[in-house]
């Protein structure tokens, strides 16, 4: 079995993930902050060592306003539906995934807020300048992805900063937290979306953001906190304001393991391992005739998220035969219609190949095998 | 300070009384997570119940916001008159 498909989510999981989450559920298992026992107390601990740590990570200053979330979607959604009000206008990009659009589609028919897509090129460039341009009185926020979950492009969000002055920017980094440096402080960012299970190497289930000092947002959920208990109100303070109900416990256990594999691995070999892997398909599949490859792969800064075709063969075509050979990759939209659209290939979509850090040579040396039989066929 | 002199620290969230166990764990202080009594709170979480003077711990934590904080002294629980801190 070879498993290309770690932009979806990572697979095989450290087995730091595995251990953390298994002595988890063994032998602490409590409701978080409910009970006043001891489990219940350590199950709060593992909460609070995972925040603290996570924040740390993306160098944000106070761990409260670190959120845990279901998935990065959640992490969005709040984002957007909790800080944009009617009239306001926001700036976004052509290559975001639905997990962007959906909700400012939502807000755009619900709240007429006014909605700029600024368009990349065909190879996930961002013309900043016309993101400066499109800056009207009431721009509310910037929502931008910091790695194409379709073509791997990543943006330069310090740049960004620059040029949006004191607009909010919301940045969804599902696709780079983990293996690619973010830094809270010098990236400017606001709003920090992101999955936990792609290279955090988290369970299935978790998302997180973070928010900046001095931006409210209005909750999407209310509920049990374990807090201001004699209160039928919702509190008012942080973490509790946006997080409620039994979490997560478990896979916020598994991101701690997640982070010990980081940190014991080095987030800079991570990343060069990735590198490696992208360089060694690219370098290949540029040689077969009748392979198109979507993007621009030169230089170090794209994620190892790479799109293609075979000519006239429909993606699902291909992703049926590398399956029938045990290879699993993701065919179609890729939940991004628009970054579709930007790279020419909607309908159809394209087969997005994604290895990751345990991605070893050889796999991808039988994938390329199978390819070029495809490729004949 | 009276021997039997205890204070219960309640604090909004479970993540503020855990942040003040990690300061007062590293400054070597005596105290215990323990349910947040019935009588002074009906929150269902836990709280510090501390067996130091409270004047030596104050300094560690006073940048994290308290709900209350209530001398017990074996007999009496009695409420610090206002917020003792932010």
């Amino acid at each position: 079995m070879i498993y290309l498909d770690n932009a979806a989510t990572s697979f095989p999981k450290p087995e730091e993930t595995i251990e953390y989450v298994n002595t988890f559920i063994r032998s602490i298992g409590g409701n978080p902050g409910r009970s006043g026992h001891t489990l219940s107390i350590e199950a709060a601990r593992t909460i609070f060592e995972a925040r603290e740590k996570l924040t740390q990570f993306i160098n944000g200053k106070d761990s409260e306003r670190l959120i845990f979330t279901q998935n990065g979607t959640e992490s969005l959604n709040l984002a957007i539906l909790g800080l944009l009000q009617e009239k306001d206008h926001v700036i976004t990009t052509s290559l975001e995934h639905n997990s962007v659009m959906r909700p400012l589609m939502f807000l755009k028919n619900e709240k007429g807020i006014e909605i700029s897509v600024i368009h990349c090129t065909r190879e996930g460039k961002l013309d900043i300048k016309q993101i400066k341009r499109s800056v009207k009185k009431n721009t509310k926020a910037l929502v931008i992805n910091h790695g194409s979950n379709v073509i791997g492009t990543t943006q330069p969000l310090g740049e960004i900063r620059q040029v949006i002055n004191d607009i909010i920017l919301i940045v969804d980094a599902c696709q780079t937290i983990g293996a690619y440096p973010i830094d809270i402080e010098k990236d400017g960012i606001d709003i920090l979306c992101f999955s936990c299970h792609k290279s955090l190497y988290g369970m299935q289930g978790l998302g997180a953001m973070y928010i900046r000092d001095g931006i409210e947002l209005k909750p999407l959920k209310f509920g049990g906190t374990g807090s201001k208990s004699e209160s039928i109100e919702h509190p008012d303070f942080l973490p509790d304001k946006y997080e409620c109900g039994t979490p997560n416990t478990p896979g916020i256990a598994s991101l701690l393991g997640g982070l010990a594999f980081i940190e014991k691995t080095g987030q800079k070999n991570i990343m060069q391992r990735k590198n490696e892997l992208r360089t060694l398909i690219v370098q290949e599949l540029s040689k077969f005739d009748n392979v198109i490859l979507y993007g621009n792969h030169t230089g170090n800064t794209n994620v190892p998220v790479i799109s293609l075709n075979i000519k006239n063969k429909l993606p699902s075509e291909v992703g049926y035969e590398l399956n029938k050979k045990e290879i699993y990759v993701r065919v179609g939209l890729h939940c991004s219609p628009m970054a579709h659209k930007t790279i020419g290939t909607f309908p159809e979509g394209t087969v997005r190949i994604s290895p990751g850090y345990f991605t070893k040579n050889e796999d991808i040396c039988r994938f390329l095998e199978v390819m070029r039989e495809i490729a004949k066929g | 300070m009276q021997r039997d002199n205890t204070y219960f620290l309640i604090f909004h969230t479970i993540h503020d009384v855990l942040r003040v166990e990690k300061i007062l764990k590293k400054q070597g202080f005596t105290f215990e997570l323990v349910p947040v009594p019935r009588n002074l709170s009906s929150d269902c979480g836990s709280c510090i119940k501390l067996n130091d003077n409270i004047e030596d711990v104050k300094p560690y934590i006073q940048n994290i916001e308290i709900d209350k904080c209530v001398l017990f002294d074996g007999v009496n629980y009695k409420e610090a008159s206002g917020r003792p801190w932010k």
